[in-house]
């Protein structure tokens, strides 16, 4: 079967190695480079911590297992060790307030019940596993499965590998329209550099999407959730872990269009460190905004008061594709046949990336998938009132 | 009355805010440096200052003058010391909202300074190019703009026996300032061929020297060269530096019109120091942060009367184009007469376009060519912070074409310079093999400088 896979992030990666594994003939069409867009634009966590139980955390659940194995996978496939930075460090995540701590105990036994490995710490024990951390913390949750990635570095390898196992990668073709038959179903797409055909069209453009959904003629509500990070310039290493203020869960599942913030604080391999991190709904605007910036410095202080001192020498961010019901869709659209979605993984896409492809290479070969697929079935319940199909 | 706010004082900024003060405006000027002046003036503290400043400096007379009245001005506020980290769009009205700290570069708690001026001018100036070459690491290897500096600021010369190579005018301006400070220069070794300097030049620059009236600069330095008899070589590079743990030789070779070296034309010149500058870069951060619409060929795009695509926000000097002291300072004071409601006397727009045209002739004959990679070496350093080496660049087909992901794979620009140093070179390599795709540029910086978390933390 020919797949056309739509974006070149990490979602299209994982997907086109995972679908040329299974014998597919795969091209991944991208209107710009690959790993440009959200792939580049984030901090890399692979991250059960901040999940509640319920689907998603078990996607999340079953990329983790994935990303543990996939250093050794890809060593295996091009004899040499995969520059992607991954890092099981694990994932500290504290509380500054009795309110917060309580929450947070809450959340964390909740998590347990689902299978999360969480770890209630006192705030003594909190110190000892990252020794500058603030002492005005009132309570700790240790997750020893959260993991890191250099997210550009580890789309890239991913690529590689699927063009190694055959697929094809078109830079710079950006998806025009549809190709449809007599009957209706799609059978490729019309690019500005010329038609490619397919049996099947999956569209992992991130929060382009939605755009890219519009051309090929049906309506996906994908929108761009803006995030923005602050890097400071290299220093000897002093955190130790992934650290989280645990204000941290309820900025990823609210609605709120406002400027919110919370501190996700970590070292990189190349001896900075990683300060995320705001959300807000801007639409694609990039404008810097001095007023995130300030938020984002003050919230890494709070948690680590020796980053006051430290220089921030750049900024950066993107773009994180979110649907209206907060869960990633992945599957066959029965609204348009020959095309798939695997899309909408907000903020987690790279952690969430792995179990993604592997329930697209399951659904595309009719087989068993490993976890249930239907809470992200594009016709899924929740989605329905936010899809008028429209089918061109 | 309407205010107005310059961003660096050099030779544009100064005229600008001068202009600007003469149509009636409210002024604030702002530099990074202790001192105003900018490169181009880089002198000496008043405390220490030297008795032959004006002969080091071309204009020193008119840069006093610009200076005693801006710092005497009424109506005039000077603040040095103070560098600008970020700016926003603004839409109430100001042209943008400047976010600044003041005080000493080292402190660990600068003073927040937050202007939001009707008017804003930019004239942030150039940063020298040094393309890389094998050895472009060692100590001794200088920018041109480094060994300048040391030379104006410090009356110090880089070394005993120096080349100066590269190509563009400042180099003579470099060899120039390195003699007068005692140095020995061996050689100017420029790697546009005489073909490229006889079409940019017409003939011979001296001999454009002696017919143009605002060429005096360069017959100065030209003479100098005279008499101190340096060979001047034309389509030549140093293409690898030598030595242990110092430079102690270079190699040289003849290029060819694309700037590719030929075959079996090397030769070894002893040297202790090297001054190397292939021409500038325009500092064009704030630029892009105000919004203001950048050119094709990377200079901020402005109208006749320095307007940019920004309403309010005007950019002159090497922002809008290398083109030396006396078009920056034209396009200074027309700025600065615009941003401040003033009219523009016709001879200055006159002027602005005499100056202009030469700029492109400067251009023609000395702008850098894609030949030039063909001298690097798989482990010559590209990215110095980082640590990249070329081999690390020179990608194959089929790898990333987005300049974003490419970076974050190899690391080249992400160091503490954020690529000030390599980045257009960086893109030059990328452009040539795997290509890159969309709009991102090297030159989209939106921290403009490194900022402690404490100077600008706020819940």
């Amino acid at each position: 079967m020919h797949v056309v896979i739509v974006g070149a992030g990490i979602v299209g990666a994982a997907c086109a190695r995972r679908l040329a594994a299974d014998g597919h003939d795969v091209t991944i069409v991208d209107r710009g480079g690959a790993a440009g867009g959200t792939s580049a634009s984030g901090e890399g966590n692979l991250l059960l911590s901040d999940k509640e139980p319920g689907a998603e955390l078990e996607l999340a659940q079953f990329s983790a297992r994935l990303w543990g194995e996939l250093p050794n996978a890809l060593a295996g496939e091009t004899g040499r060790v995969p520059a992607i930075e991954y890092d099981a460090k694990g994932g500290l995540v504290v509380a500054l307030t009795d309110e917060g701590a309580h929450a947070l105990g809450q959340f964390a036994s909740g998590q347990s019940g689902a299978g999360v490995d969480a770890r209630p710490i006192t705030p003594g024990e909190a110190r000892r596993y990252e020794p500058w951390l603030s002492d005005r913390v009132t309570g700790a949750v240790f997750y020893p499965q959260d993991a890191q990635v250099q997210p550009a570095a580890a789309t890239l390898a991913l690529l590689e590998s699927a063009t190694d196992g055959g697929a094809r990668l078109l830079q710079g073709h950006e998806v025009l329209g549809p190709l449809l038959d007599s009957a209706g179903t799609l059978t490729g797409v019309r690019t500005s550099r010329g038609q490619v055909s397919a049996d099947r069209v999956l569209i992992a453009a991130g929060p382009w999407s939605g755009a890219v959904a519009e051309r090929l003629g049906v309506r996906l509500p994908v929108l761009p959730r803006r995030g923005m990070i602050l890097v400071t310039t290299r220093m000897p290493r002093r955190i130790l872990h992934k650290v989280y203020d645990a204000d941290y869960v309820g900025a990823v599942t609210s609605d709120d269009a406002d400027l919110q913030v919370s501190s996700v604080v970590e070292s990189t391999a190349a001896g900075t460190v990683l300060i995320g991190s705001s959300r807000q709904r801007t639409g694609f605007d990039d404008t810097l905004q001095v007023v995130a910036l300030r938020r984002i410095a003050a919230r890494a202080i709070r948690l680590f008061p020796f980053l006051a001192d430290v220089p921030m020498m750049r900024s950066y961010g993107g773009f994180r594709p979110y649907l209206p019901d907060h869960l990633p869709v992945i599957g066959a659209d029965p609204r348009l046949p020959g095309l798939w979605h695997a899309t909408g993984h907000e903020g987690a896409g790279i952690g969430l990336s792995l179990g993604t492809a592997e329930l697209v290479a399951d659904l595309m070969a009719g087989r068993q998938c490993t976890i249930d697929p239907a809470p992200f079935a594009p016709d899924r319940p929740s989605l329905a009132p936010h899809l008028e199909a429209e089918v061109a | 009355m309407s205010d107005v706010l310059v961003i660096g004082a050099g030779p544009a900024g100064l005229h600008a805010a001068s202009r600007a003060l003469d149509a009636g405006a409210e002024v604030t000027v702002l530099d990074a440096h202790d001192l105003v002046g900018g490169q181009f003036w880089r002198h000496l503290p008043d405390d220490r200052a030297a008795a032959d400043e004006a002969q080091l400096h071309h204009g020193w007379k008119s840069f006093q003058q610009l200076r005693v009245r801006l710092e005497e001005h009424p109506r005039c506020r000077v603040l040095t010391g103070t560098e600008v980290w970020a700016i926003e769009p603004e839409e109430h009205g100001a042209a943008a909202r400047v976010h600044a700290l003041s005080g000493p570069s080292g402190a660990l708690r600068r003073e927040e300074v937050l202007l939001t001026p009707e008017r804003l001018v930019l004239a942030t100036g150039a940063h020298d190019r040094v393309l890389p070459f094998p050895g472009w690491d060692l100590p001794g290897v200088f920018s041109a703009g480094a060994a300048q500096a040391l030379a104006k600021a410090e009356r110090v010369a880089v070394g005993e026996r120096v080349l100066v190579a590269g190509a563009g005018p400042f180099l003579l301006a470099t060899a120039a300032s390195l003699i007068a400070t005692g140095a020995t220069v061996v050689g100017v070794h420029e790697a546009a061929g005489p073909s490229a300097l006889c079409r940019g030049w017409l003939s011979r620059p001296w001999e454009l020297a002696s017919s143009a009236r605002k060429l005096t600069e360069l017959a100065a330095y030209v003479t100098g060269h005279l008499r101190h008899r340096i060979p001047y070589v034309a389509g030549s590079a140093v293409i690898a530096a030598e030595g242990n743990g110092r430079v102690e030789s270079v190699r040289v070779t003849r290029l060819d019109r694309d700037w590719r070296p030929v075959a079996r034309t090397e030769r070894d010149i002893a040297v202790d120091a090297v001054a190397v500058s292939h021409g500038f870069t325009p500092r064009l951060e704030l630029a892009i942060a105000a919004g203001c619409a950048i050119t094709a060929d990377r200079f901020v795009a402005v109208d006749a009367r320095q307007a940019t695509t920004v309403p309010g926000v005007y950019a002159a000097g090497e922002l809008t184009g290398i083109g030396g002291m006396a078009l920056s300072a034209v396009e200074g004071a027309i700025a600065g007469l615009e941003a401040a409601g003033g009219v523009i006397p016709r001879q200055l727009l006159a002027e602005r376009a005499r100056q202009r045209a030469f700029a492109i002739r400067l251009e023609r004959a000395h702008g850098i060519r894609p030949g030039w990679t063909d001298w690097l070496c798989d482990d010559t350093t590209i990215c110095r912070c980082e640590d990249v080496p070329f081999g690390a660049l020179s990608l194959t087909e089929g790898a990333t074409q987005s300049l974003r992901a490419a970076k974050l794979s190899t690391r080249a620009g992400l160091g503490s310079c954020q690529g000030r140093t390599c980045g257009r070179t960086v893109e030059e390599i990328l452009r040539q093999s795997p290509g890159l795709l969309g709009t991102t540029t090297t030159d989209q910086r939106p921290i403009a400088a490194p900022v402690r978390l404490g100077e600008f933390a706020r819940e």
